[in-house]
């Protein structure tokens, strides 16, 4: 041992937008080596979106019985948007969540004590599983022809980005529901019991036409519904489809009278991580 | 450079109506190795987490490098490395990924970043191990993995809680001898070099220290080097095994005006001369009739000089009701982060 343990040969910076965004990166980097380690997750959380697309989709296409003519559209078309959004419901959840196992294993603490921002750490998470979400329906982009749904560049470019951005949000949510959680059995549950309402009450399954009050108010006050629309509406700009058939599958987003235009629903679903994020911040600053 | 390593005034912390920390009074000198040792719960942990900005002190003042804890927590925190009692890695990564991943969150510049990895790695002996997951190291090699982070970005002033426990008795040599090591280094630097805080309930291990403090509920009961404490202390312990010890404490109190003590079946004196004591001892307990089995004599360790200012042995203060109090729901949470 002939180690010379010189304190002037690396010195750490003052802080800066630098060194944050360095920060923000490697976390980032770690969960995609953690995602390149976990070849049985990508292939496990593919199952339930193929499921839902081919079984649940079909199914309930034969019973709705859609006309096959011009300008009508098949069920798993309609669907296939509304897929797209559970898959990254469901991994961006999990991939917000998973802070609970660094806490449990102590490695958040490491991430916790650098001279970084707290927020610059939770950044990198989101960024991280909005990422993941993305990769993960990569695969499903790919089986769009399947469905009916023409593989236009723009439009899976579209596609792409909003995907992105509602990994994000979903991820910031997972994030500040793992805020207070100290074991993975306690979180699993609290996100099963969130998670699946924001399913079912988004517009993924179903179109948000027609709906009882209950139901309509509940849809509205969803987050999720604001990211899942516009994902449809790229979609259908891109179908040969009559304006009666898009008003029934793709009717938007009506608040009283008003059709909140998809524009506005991008910049709320953008107001939404900001927010989740934020409140996750705060979260973990008063808990660690 | 004279502005101490550690400077703490007053320090206070309290969790509740607990008072974990009871206003405690600490100064540390550059390149000094400065062992904190007390039973669990006495308030080392509480201490060494304001050290290191992980938590606000209630009242008083703690300053690091010259740097205050609370008003300048990012510029301590740039100047310390840190090694938990619980473990910090990254299990799925390798090693080097570890080293890799704390670099870049502490902003270190990249192009030397390559050769200070591997500079700690084989330190610690780990450069062969840099690309396995660190879920394949031992107990022992992620204990080194964590002391080659603490040093990665260059700390002056390294903290060590607990960094031996749940070790095995080789390993905990090795720790020691990084620690020497360090040690050996800071004496050729300019600055006073590296300093090292570490906090240990093995009363063997502070004796590679320079000076210790001793804390127990919550205040420094004793603070000075290792040797210094032992004189304190100043007396050989006698312990003899016999027939009957309530004649024996007799014969000593009437005999020599000394009162023994009975610790797990012996009798327990404290004597200047503990090897001039014996011939004494044994012709006088003689004349009481009282049959010695057998005797040792040895020199004051610090679990002696433990025993002198806490009334107790740091094993049975863990044991009894001080451990228990320490162990209040507040400090187990602390402990868990």
């Amino acid at each position: 041992m002939t180690t010379t343990m010189t304190p002037e040969a690396v010195r750490v910076p003052v802080n800066s937008l630098a060194t944050e965004a360095r920060a923000a990166a490697v976390v980032w980097q770690r969960e995609m080596i953690r995602f390149v380690k976990d070849r049985s997750r990508i292939l496990s959380s593919l199952a339930q979106p193929l499921l839902f697309l081919f079984v649940l989709g079909t199914g309930l296409g034969s019973l709705l019985g859609s006309s096959e003519g011009a300008g009508s559209v098949a069920f798993t078309t309609f669907l296939f948007p509304g897929v797209m959004a559970i898959s990254v419901l469901f991994t961006a959840a999990f991939a917000g969540i998973s802070i609970v196992w660094d806490r449990e294993f102590g490695f958040l603490r490491e991430m916790l004590v650098a001279p970084v921002s707290t927020a610059s750490i939770l950044i990198g998470k989101a960024l991280g599983g909005a990422t993941v979400a993305t990769l993960q329906c990569l695969v499903l982009l790919a089986l769009a022809g399947l469905v009916g749904v023409p593989y236009d560049p723009l439009m899976l470019l579209a596609m792409i980005g909003l995907i992105f951005l509602m990994g994000f949000m979903i991820t910031s949510l997972g994030l500040v529901l793992a805020a207070r959680v100290k074991q993975i059995q306690t979180a699993m549950p609290l996100v099963q019991l969130v998670i699946t309402p924001l399913m079912f009450l988004s517009g993924a399954l179903f179109p948000l036409s027609g709906l009882p009050t209950w139901l309509a108010v509940l849809t509205h006050v969803n987050p999720m519904t604001y990211a899942v629309e516009p994902l449809r509406s790229v979609v259908f700009d891109h179908l040969d489809v009559d304006a009666a058939t898009r008003a029934r599958f793709d009717p938007g987003i009506v608040w009283g009278t008003w059709t909140v235009p998809v524009g506005v629903q991008i910049l709320m679903t953008i107001g939404f991580c900001v927010l989740l994020l934020s409140l996750a911040v705060w979260r973990f600053r008063r808990t660690e | 450079m004279n502005t101490p390593a550690v400077a703490v005034r007053g320090l206070v912390k309290r969790y509740g109506a607990i008072e974990a920390v009871r206003g405690i009074d600490l100064e540390v000198a550059r390149g000094e190795t400065f062992g904190f040792l007390g039973p669990n719960g006495a308030g080392k942990s509480t201490t060494i987490n304001i050290l290191c900005t992980l938590v606000e002190p209630t009242d008083g003042e703690a300053e690091v490098v010259g740097l205050d804890v609370v008003r300048e927590r990012a510029a301590v925190r740039r100047r310390i490395g840190l090694v938990f009692q619980d473990p910090t890695l990254d299990a799925p990564m390798s090693g080097e990924q570890n080293l890799r991943f704390h670099q870049e969150l502490y902003g270190v510049d990249r192009r030397r970043a390559p050769a200070r990895r591997e500079e700690v790695m084989r330190m610690v002996g780990l450069w062969d191990r840099r690309a396995d997951p660190v879920a394949t190291y031992s107990g022992g090699m992620r204990r080194r993995l964590e002391i080659a982070r603490g040093l990665l970005h260059s700390p002056q002033v390294l903290f060590l809680d607990e960094p031996t426990i749940g070790l095995d008795p080789q390993t905990r040599g090795t720790i020691w001898d990084y620690v020497a090591e360090l040690h050996r280094n800071a004496e050729s630097q300019e600055d006073g070099g590296i300093t090292v805080f570490v906090t240990t309930h093995y009363m063997d291990e502070a004796e590679h220290c320079d000076r210790i403090a001793i804390m127990n509920e919550g205040r420094i009961v004793a603070l000075d080097t290792p040797d210094a404490l032992k004189a304190q202390v100043g007396a050989d312990r006698v312990t003899i095994t016999t027939d009957d010890d309530e004649a024996a404490l007799r014969a000593l109190r009437t005999e020599f005006g000394l009162e023994g003590a009975v610790r797990e079946g012996a009798v327990s004196i404290a004597v200047a001369d503990g090897a001039g004591f014996v011939p004494r001892l044994f012709d006088r307990l003689g004349h009481h009739r009282v049959a010695i089995r057998s005797v040792t004599v040895t020199r004051p360790s610090l679990d002696d000089v433990f025993l002198a200012y806490t009334g107790t042995t740091i094993r049975d203060a863990e044991a009894g009701p001080a451990a228990s109090r320490g162990m209040h729901p507040m400090a187990m949470r602390m402990r868990g982060r």
